[in-house]
């Protein structure tokens, strides 16, 4: 069977970046902070590239979809799915690898939301996919071990942590991706309205622990604990 | 006002984190309805009867279910839906609720409201964001609010002093049976405290050794999940597992956002590492700066 897979990214601020939350508790600051590709979504591309190297098959290129500021505030998992489900149908999709949460804003739903919308069978939380014909076997992280799902193409799969370890770019490659074509669109012209589902109240900082004191030995841990009766 | 609380079970046991789900839709306020949907429900429901507070129980009965696969659970939900018209849908922030309650969601055209961890109204709820680091308030505008709750974050409900009906409810017919099924499941066994209903976390043998001395449990940061040591379930952070223990003694974890992510609501923090900069300590409530080779087997023999 042969494979068009669709892989979605994620701009978010650097894993690394100490975030800070603005004064007038409307968001976090962005501006001059480092941002990189969410890295679940480095994830999905890894795989997706491992896939398409395995069945030794071709054309690559990107699509932006463009949303302005304003809108890209208040987007969510919501929106992003309807786009990714029109994506998919426009350009004969049948297998979606996305990463299955995004470190900004923890949701972990675009994947499930875009199966859902497209009547398609999901595999979350994949440490492992094999292609079998027209099916996935995928191995997935749940909260007890692992749990092994068949689902049928087309499917929407979304990337945990061990799926594979995504590579770095290097300079040629990063050159070379420069003249891949990147197509351009809007919401709009995939027929997607960005209805608002939710009004932001306020951005705050979580309550802070107050930091603790530094014991000397073991006998003084173990005396401390046994005082705050925690063993 | 009414909400359905999708009820989590394993093995014909109840999963701790439904406990969880209804005291958050107690909170809510209105009628509190629980979906139980699995081969035999039996003991799931009796133990579900018990619980005071909640109006019924729905109970779906089906080989369908095996394996819980969402895309077999998502029609049954919105049949509910149809029938009794909920205005909150519930259920916890495991891997499967998480896996589940978007595609309800999506099937509704509302936005899932994922691992909240307060509930300041009806409509207006408290999550986190950026690994912890940021806490969103957001008022929803959508009709229906689907919701999964973080279990630390709401007590367990005690299940008692109710006697709950239930009725039956049949899976709708054009529920998909060829898309997606459910092979296997390899779950780690452990005798030790599961660890998110548990009472410490930390890294290997001689851990272990001192798990089974205090009753807790083992977690993970995710370098040492990575590099094979132990299982994925045992990874706590901001992808992991999240944990709020009496007591969480950290050996040899430096301490990376991401991780603490997982564990800074426990309420007793202790930090065992060699670098005395190591961002551990300023979350550990009792910080011991030494090598967690020699320590360990010191607290091992004087325990």
């Amino acid at each position: 069977m042969s494979l068009r897979v669709l892989v979605g990214c994620k701009r978010v601020i650097d894993y690394a970046v100490k975030i800070r939350v603005k004064p007038d508790k409307t968001g976090v600051v962005t501006d001059g902070v480092k941002h990189s590709m969410n890295p679940f979504d480095e994830i999905a591309i890894e795989e997706a590239e491992t896939i398409r190297t395995a069945l030794a098959m071709g054309a690559d290129r990107g699509l932006h979809v463009e949303v302005d500021a304003k809108e890209a505030e208040t987007l969510s998992p919501s929106h992003v799915s309807k786009i990714l489900a029109e994506v998919a149908k426009k350009e004969n999709i049948n297998l979606i690898i996305l990463g299955k949460q995004a470190i900004d804003d923890d949701s972990n739903a675009t994947a499930q939301m875009t199966a859902a919308r497209l009547n398609w069978p999901q595999a979350t939380f994949a440490s492992k996919v094999e292609v079998k014909n027209d099916k996935l076997e995928v191995i997935r992280e749940v909260d007890g071990g692992l749990e092994t799902i068949e689902v049928k193409l087309p499917a929407v799969v979304s990337a945990d942590l061990r799926l594979n370890e995504p590579r770095y770019a290097t300079l040629p490659n990063i050159m070379k991706a420069k003249k891949k074509k990147i197509d351009k669109m809007k919401p709009s012209d995939l027929g997607v309205e960005l209805t608002k589902h939710f009004d932001v109240l306020e951005v705050s900082e979580p309550p802070q622990r107050e930091g603790g004191v530094k014991v000397e030995d073991v006998d003084t841990l173990i005396a401390k604990l046994k005082e705050v009766g925690r063993i | 006002q009414s909400t359905l609380v999708i009820a989590e079970h394993e093995n014909n046991a109840l999963s701790p984190i439904t406990r969880n789900a209804i005291s958050a839709a107690k909170k809510l306020g209105g009628d509190v309805t629980c979906l139980v949907a699995g081969e035999q429900c039996g003991n799931v429901v009796s133990e579900l009867s018990k619980a005071s507070g909640v109006a019924k129980i729905l109970v779906a009965e089906s080989e369908l279910f095996k394996g819980r696969l969402p895309e077999r659970f998502t029609p049954l939900i919105l049949a509910s839906q149809n029938q009794f018209n909920f205005s909150h849908i519930v259920a916890g922030a495991s891997a499967f609720g998480k896996s589940l309650l978007p595609q309800v969601a999506a099937k509704l055209d509302v936005a899932p409201i994922g691992d909240i961890i307060e509930i300041k109204s009806p409509d207006t709820f408290v999550r986190t964001i950026y690994a912890g680091n940021a806490l969103l308030t957001l008022k929803s505008n959508d009709a229906v609010k689907v919701i999964t709750v973080r279990g630390t974050n709401f007590e367990a409900d005690p299940l008692e002093g109710g006697s709950v009906s239930s009725e039956p409810i049949e899976p709708p017919a054009d529920t998909p049976k060829d898309i997606s099924s459910f092979i296997k499941q390899e779950l780690s066994k452990s005798d030790r405290p599961e660890l998110t209903a548990a009472k410490s976390g930390a890294n290997f043998d001689m851990l272990y050794k001192l798990a089974d001395k205090l009753n807790a449990a083992v977690g993970a940061s995710r370098a040492a999940v990575d590099a094979g040591f132990v299982p994925n379930d045992l990874q706590v952070g901001q992808t992991g597992k999240i944990v709020a223990p009496e007591l969480y003694i950290a050996v040899g974890i430096s301490g990376a956002i991401q991780h603490l992510a997982g564990m800074k609501d426990s309420k007793t923090i202790v930090a065992i590492n060699k670098d005395p900069e190591a961002p551990i300590f300023q979350v550990a409530d009792y910080g011991l700066v030494a090598d967690l080779f020699k320590a360990v087997p010191e607290m091992l023999e004087k325990l």
